[in-house]
């Protein structure tokens, strides 16, 4: 076997709809099976919050964009003898694509490892694969490839409506659709030719009803090849697989169904030549055992993810030693230890992974379920049927959700209409209907969604009614069993058969009614096995492992990936880990539900609770294990909300006190904490009714800030200028929290705001990094551009913030991660949030500082002292920018208009000499287009005082030779104070002016937009609004760089003009000494940053082969 | 545990020889059978296993938590041979079924559910067991036999009842099975010019027949302890199949002893499963009993070229490699987990015997390379 010395793996950037936190999980393993072979690693990854990039063993780490433009240099630079290109998603495939048709792989004499170039053309060129296909003896639908919409209209005639568009090379269906009807295909075919970087599409018969299912294949440079799982899709066909319910194993298949697929899924692969893993996606008739081949995606995903996680086999681990040419039969289960890799897991549980949706965070985005994925995260529930594993996913996506039938349906006809077009509300609609009387054969026509998952669903039911029919009588021992098996909640028992939840709980412990640990080994409890990988069921009768040493401590993890808690606090919980066992503790263990991570990778800690993060749950778990105590305050605010409750149950909980976070989260308690600390606060007050919180407004001035108590990225909180907004509003979130009174606040315009990080053991503090907001409040601090260091505040404000931090730690007495959120206005501070647990921007600040944070975190935690204090010092002449990665595009009609309720799905960081170099590179790696000299920007700001503001950007823009455009008004401003030649664009809501600004937009006349919208300047007019979003929608679509803040389009300007001089800056942020080579302090590349081409938009054919 | 689709007014036990019992709900026929206990690890296919003449004499507990999802196939319904088309035999073969939850079916291929087959042919099962941990009691005290009651729940019978009863049945190696399972008399299954071989039925899973068949084979089935003939009806017998079956190999001295007669030592020979234990014994080799079998579609096959396949298994005996010295065959594939033998093979390229079920059904069917090999070599000596 040929050895390696040095290898480059491509990370897949911020997490995006479609491209999530598995690829950390991916990545991860990745590097640890190239590490223990004694391989350099060099990886690229712009991701600050990922695992992956923390400092290497022995490896770099470089935060670029992942591009062929900044990648080659570093391969330059680098010279590896390999590449990685499958542990990255689709970004790292499309980039490695790129770089190989550009020949830099030849160049450099660097091998691409693992499946061949061939092979990942064969699965992502359609007529490719089609080809491939065809010599595997694997049917592919009948489809055609079209380059534009006439050419669509006219395939369709032939395969017959329904259609289904697909784009290749591109992420979860992106830009995708069903058409049933030419009038349909003709938005659709517009959008997917768009999308597509081919400007090709694909039409293929739809099959809608057909079961979808997903087998994960390995396979050895050798040929030996085996399907590690399959996984079956509830909502079938109809239903992209990361927006579907997916369960391990195929639970309606026959073995001559599994096998059919599973030996037609391994003659694809190798076909393709597959080195490495695989997913390979099928459809099959739910009257016949016809089958189509859908796609294979050749490189790992999150399908892969979930079948590692739901199997125990490391996939992702066996497929980096298998590019390395070690062979199936060479490698060992690394979950027995003594048993061969080359096996297919056989389990004896089921999974059920849900999907986790945030589509209320979006305005105006469409619900409907279909080929094109809209969720941001997941869950996986594991039980011994599928209704309990099925349950508790339904609780792990959000600990408030029970799987409950509505006390009142709804009409079966309304339900049936809504069925045929499934929400994310599916499964408690299903309910709903089968309470409201539909036949289960009626469901499966409607619901595509087999009878086999729906009995199930129609015995969860069932049981609800039972439950509710012995409602205040005595529950029976049987009964309560029964619920339990079926994977009901203590609380849903409770809230059915009208008990207290304490007493449901009480009165199963009396009758033994415990769930036990089960191990999930990979081979079905066959060999001996010392895994520490466990999950819970109340279908056994024994326990599979013997309870932790004494002094075990348990950290909870974030759960599902979801607007507002993403990778970075998978990352701030193990690196609390390691803190802890660092600092001794025996046993570390964790408990998490999000199959994305890499804290769900058994070897990460001690022991590993695949489970729900609930009250319920852990107290089953402490009642079992009997730990010293329970971290809460990494896991989000998904588990610093167990806190309490925690306290209240008497489990000890490590870290900063119940009492004191209490005290942080309760807005009046904490308004008199920093009275009595004499530090400043806006004013604010907590109303119960409409009529008081209006004079309050009108006391203090609008705009204000209108909030609920306990709230995570900014759920509900709103900015309100008038009062009847404020009426309006108030009678929506009041609805949602009736336990918590709404809180208004002073909404100070013009404020920047900035963020403490600090760790504190209730004395000492150290001070992780003061973050200055880009863009001026009133944009979510996880939708905001990060700088560090600040660049505007003022040192001695700097110091005010440390030193009012300082105060809060120790009157606090807090004893962990603390954030602090500060409004900084004409050289006067005020704070505005304190959260006394890890925030979002750890992981930027470690890696920027070098800080080891999270081990200071764990001492303090474990009421140790810190070993340093003060402001953890940035690296001088260093610029870190952290900017926000959104996914409108994928959330068709959603507002692309950043405001107080957070919208992006993940972030990337880079670094550089200055502030502009640091930004340009992360707006890249956000794929924001740096467009080119000469372009045109148009200006859209509503409100006399915002067109003020706009002079000086207008001025640079020009200044660098961009040409402006706006309409009347605006261009009637910029006329008045010199601007000449500004183009006059009419109005969206003016179709037959022209030119019109929608006609512009669409011909490819607008590079860059600038849109405020008018909601900030007080306008009402609704046909304004409505222009405004349009041309929004419009720029995100075609993938013109869109800004609705002032201050985030300044800093863009800046970064081109910067980009103008310059070129920027190629260097890892840090790495190991390589063995035999020159010590790493070498000047950093400077590359020059190639522009966007200025064409675009025209449907391209591939030249002839 | 509750049992979902079993009867609640029934109950079940299953009380092994060393004292452990499991008390569950019942399913299936009222009626109590003793056998020897084994696991199989596989997720699908229970259609295929239970009609598997090799599970004849035990009973069979599913490690996969959910059984009778997409109910039972037609069990009349024949192929172009004859043969049935989606089982494996004529009957439930298996003595008892254990299993943790039954479900309810639903399947567009289903003609009724498992417990109503069950009962139909007088097979009784127990459900709402916790199985990984009898699955864990086997793996760790190896299979020992058991008896299955089923039968109203609220009389259920006493440890001491099931102990005698269980006293009172033959032991597993004991028992005569393959007279059970065997065919009657010889039968032809002809395709048009294809070359006959002659198959020895200890058991012979119908899916094995198929394999040869749809390859262009005529088989002639033969009782286990018939003569292989030279020609039948006129044809030459070209060569032999020695198929999968129940019980200890080594008390099949009839067949042993057929096997090792020159004319039948003489022909292309392939083995399955019993097959390769059998032939091992006929040329002066040994077999031995595992602890708790390999049962399962999962398996690994190792073969001496580097090669690795997954395979499907049902086999509790298997060929000491020790034991081959002097008797012409040599090792051909391993199981890396235990180093079991899982294949074997002739000098001269006439003789192949795999322990796994290359004919799957269920299970994966990458060994099937082996019936190809096999009648390529029929075919190229034939004149």
């Amino acid at each position: 076997m040929k050895t390696y010395r040095k290898i480059l793996v491509l990370g897949s950037g911020a997490l995006k709809i479609g491209e999530a936190g598995e690829f950390d999980y991916s990545g991860s393993q990745c590097l640890k099976a190239l590490q223990e072979e004694g391989i350099y690693v060099v990886v690229v990854n712009p991701n600050i919050a990922t695992l992956q990039t923390d400092p290497p063993k022995n490896g770099r780490v470089y935060f670029q964009p992942l591009t062929a433009d900044f990648v080659e240099p570093i391969l330059a630079a680098e010279r590896p003898d390999g590449v990685l290109l499958s542990f990255g998603g689709q970004t790292a495939l499309n980039c490695g694509i790129a770089l190989a048709d550009r020949g830099a792989f030849r160049r450099y004499g660097i091998e691409v490892l693992g499946t061949p170039l061939s092979g990942i053309r064969a699965t992502e060129d359609r007529a490719k694969f089609v080809k491939a296909m065809e010599r595997a003896g694997v049917p592919t639908l009948p489809s055609r490839a079209v380059y534009s919409v006439e050419e669509a209209l006219a395939a369709a005639e032939d395969l017959h409506y329904p259609v289904m568009v697909r784009v290749a090379y591109t992420l979860g269906g992106k830009g995708g659709g069903m058409a049933r009807t030419p009038g349909e295909l003709r938005e659709v075919a517009q959008r997917g030719l768009r999308a597509s970087p081919l400007g090709q599409i694909l039409l293929e018969r739809y099959v809608g009803e057909f079961k979808q299912l997903e087998y994960e294949v390995v396979r050895d440079r050798a040929g030996n090849a085996l399907t590690v799982c399959n996984m079956e899709n509830v909502l079938s066909m109809r239903v992209h697989t990361g927006d579907n319910i997916v369960v391990a194993p195929s639970q309606t298949l026959t073995d001559h169904e599994y096998q059919m697929l599973r030996q037609a899924a391994l003659r694809a692969v190798e076909v393709c030549g597959i080195v490495g893993e695989c997913n390979i996606q099928f459809c099959l008739d739910p009257n016949s055992d016809e089958y189509y081949a859908i796609e294979i995606n050749a490189r790992l995903s999150r399908s892969s993810a979930l079948a590692s996680k739901a199997t125990g086999y490391p996939l992702a681990y066996v497929a980096a030693k298998l590019a390395l040419g070690k062979t199936l039969p060479e490698l060992k289960n690394r979950v027995t230890g003594v048993t061969s890799a080359c096996f297919e897991p056989a389990l004896d549980y089921v999974v059920v992974k849900l999907p986790r949706w945030d589509l209320d965070k979006f305005a105006r985005a469409n619900r409907k379920l279909g080929p094109s994925m809209k969720s941001v995260g997941e869950v996986m529930g594991i039980g011994a049927s599928f209704p309990e594993a099925m349950l508790k996913a339904v609780r792990m996506g959000d600990p408030r959700a029970e799987l409950v039938p509505p006390a009142e349906c709804r009409p079966l006809s309304e339900l049936l209409a809504e069925l045929s077009e499934p929400e994310p509300t599916v499964l408690v609609r299903v309910l709903e209907a089968i309470r409201a009387g539909a036949s289960l054969d009626e469901l499966a026509r409607v619901t595509y969604i087999d009878r086999w998952f729906l009995q199930s669903l129609a015995e969860v039911e069932e049981t609800h009614r039972a439950l509710q029919a012995g409602a205040g009588r005595e529950l029976p021992v049987p009964t309560l069993r029964r619920a339990k098996e079926l994977g009901l909640s203590d609380r849903a028992i409770a809230r059915a058969a009208r008990l207290d939840e304490e007493e449901v709980r009480t009165r199963r412990l009396a009758a033994g009614i415990r769930p036990h640990l089960r191990m999930i080994d990979t081979l079905a409890g066959e060999w001996p096995s010392p895994t520490n990988y466990l999950y819970m069921t109340y279908r056994a009768d024994a326990d599979d492992v013997a309870p932790t040493p004494a002094g075990s401590v348990l950290v909870l993890g974030a759960g599902p990936y979801r607007i507002g808690s993403s990778v970075e606090f998978d990352w701030s919980t193990m690196n609390l880990v390691s803190g802890l066992k660092s600092e001794g503790i025996p046993c570390v263990a964790l408990l998490n539900s999000n199959p994305e991570t890499v804290s769900t990778d058994y070897d990460r800690s001690d022991r590993l609770y695949f489970e729900e993060i609930t009250l319920e749950r852990v107290r089953d778990l402490h009642e079992f294990e009997k730990f010293r105590g329970v971290v809460t305050c990494v896991g989000s605010q998904l588990a610093q909300n167990l806190t309490p409750l925690l306290h209240a149950c008497g489990i000890p909980v490590l870290g900063t006190a119940a009492e004191s976070i209490d005290t942080a989260e309760d807005r009046a308690r904490f308004s008199h904490l920093l009275e009595r600390l004499a530090i400043p606060q806006p004013a604010w007050r907590a109303f119960t009714t409409i009529e008081a919180a209006a004079a309050f407004a009108d006391e203090v001035g609008y705009p204000v800030l209108v909030r609920p108590s306990y709230v995570l990225s900014g759920a509900a909180m709103r900015v309100i200028h008038g009062r009847h907004d404020l009426a309006r509003f108030l009678s929506e979130a009041a609805a949602l929290s009736p336990e918590y009174p709404v809180v208004l606040t002073k909404f100070i315009e013009g404020a920047s705001e900035v963020e403490l990080d600090a760790i504190s053991d209730g004395q000492g503090v150290l001070v992780a990094g003061i973050l200055e907001h880009v863009e001026r409040a009133g944009v979510h601090s996880g939708d905001a551009i990060f700088c560090l260091p600040p660049r505007h505040t003022p040192s001695g404000v700097q110091g005010q913030l440390v030193e009012a931090a300082g105060k809060l730690a120790r009157s606090l007495a807090i004893r962990g991660p603390f954030n602090v959120q500060f409004l900084v206005k004409d050289g006067a501070f005020q704070i505005i949030e304190l959260n006394l647990r890890a925030s979002r921007s750890l992981p930027f600040l470690q890696k920027a500082t070098g800080a080891p944070l999270l081990t200071e975190a764990a001492r303090a935690m474990l009421g140790r002292p810190l070993t340093r204090t003060g402001i953890a010092p940035l690296p001088p002449g260093r610029w870190g920018v952290k900017v926000p990665q959104f996914s409108f595009l994928q959330l068709t009609g959603s507002d692309p208009l950043l405001g107080v309720e957070m919208q992006s799905t993940g972030e990337v960081a880079c670094f550089g000499p200055t502030f502009a170099d640091a930004l340009v590179k992360a707006l890249v790696a956000t794929g924001v287009r740096l467009v080119p000299k000469g372009g045109t920007a148009f200006l859209s700001v509503g409100g006399p005082q915002f067109k003020e503001a706009l002079e000086a950007p207008a001025r640079e823009l020009a200044r660098i030779g961009f040409g402006l455009a706006a309409t009347e008004d605006t261009a009637a401003f910029l006329s008045a104070r010199g601007f000449r030649g500004v183009k006059v664009l009419h109005k969206v809501s003016e179709p037959d002016r022209h030119p019109n600004v929608l006609e512009e937009v669409d011909r490819g006349g607008i590079d860059l937009m600038l849109n405020i919208p008018s909601s900030l300047t007080q306008e009402k007019l609704e046909r304004m609004l409505e222009d405004e979003y349009v041309l929004r929608r419009r720029a995100v679509e075609l993938g013109i760089p869109l800004f609705t803040s002032l201050e985030g389009f300044t800093a863009y300007i800046e970064g081109l003009a910067w980009l103008d001089e310059h070129p920027v800056t190629v260097e890892p942020l840090y790495g190991t000494p390589e063995e035999g080579s020159a010590p790493a302090t070498r000047e950093p590349l400077r590359v020059p940053v190639p522009r966007a081409p200025r064409t675009r938009r025209r449907a391209r054919r591939p030249p002839p082969r | 545990m509750a049992s979902d689709r079993a009867r609640p007014a029934l109950g079940g036990t299953l009380f092994l020889e060393d004292g452990t019992r499991f008390d569950g709900a019942g399913f299936g026929a009222e009626t109590s059978h003793v056998g020897e206990v084994v696991f199989t690890t596989g997720m699908v296919g229970y259609p295929e296993s239970l009609t598997d003449p090799s599970y004849r004499g035990q009973i069979l507990t599913f490690t996969y938590p959910l059984l009778g999802n997409y109910g039972v196939p037609s069990r009349k319904a024949r192929d172009a041979f004859g043969l049935p088309a989606f089982v494996e035999s004529d009957g439930i073969q298996v003595r008892g079924v254990v299993v943790r939850g039954l479900t309810e079916p639903h399947h567009w291929a289903s003609e009724t559910r498992l417990e109503s087959w069950m009962t139909d042919e007088g097979v009784p099962g127990i459900a709402g067991i916790d199985t990984r941990r009898l699955t864990e009691h086997l793996r760790s005290f190896g299979v020992v036999r058991g008896i299955l009651d089923v039968g109203p729940s609220e009389v259920r019978p006493s440890d001491e009842e099931l102990r005698a009863r269980l006293g009172r049945a033959p032991g597993y190696a004991e028992e005569a099975l393959v007279p059970e399972v065997s065919v009657a008399k010889p039968t032809l299954y002809s395709v048009n010019g294809g070359p006959l071989v002659a198959v020895l039925d200890c058991g012979v899973k119908a899916s094995i027949l198929r394999a040869l068949l749809v390859r262009g084979a005529s088989v002639l089935r033969l009782p286990a302890t018939h003569e292989v003939p030279d020609r039948f009806e006129g044809r030459r017998v070209r060569g032999l199949v020695v198929g999968n079956g129940p019980g200890d190999p080594s008390t099949l001295t009839a067949t042993i002893a057929e096997l090792r007669r020159p004319t039948t030592r003489s022909l292309p020979t392939l083995g399955i499963c019993l097959g390769h234990q059998l032939l091992a014994l006929s040329r002066g080799g040994s077999t031995y009993k595992l602890k708790f079998g390999h049962r399962g579609q999962n398996k690994t096959v190792c073969f001496d070229d580097g090669r690795a396949i997954i395979a499907s298994e049902n086999h509790g005996y298997a060929v000491e490699p020790r034991s081959l010295k002097g008797s012409g065959l040599r090792p051909w594939a391993v199981n890396p987990d235990d180093g079991t033998l899982e294949g074997l093979r002739d000098a001269r390229g006439r003789l192949w015997a795999l322990q796994g079920h290359p004919e799957g059904h269920p299970g994966p069917q990458e060994a099937g390379f082996v019936f190809d090999r096999f009648l390529e070599r029929v075919r190229k000596e034939a004149p």
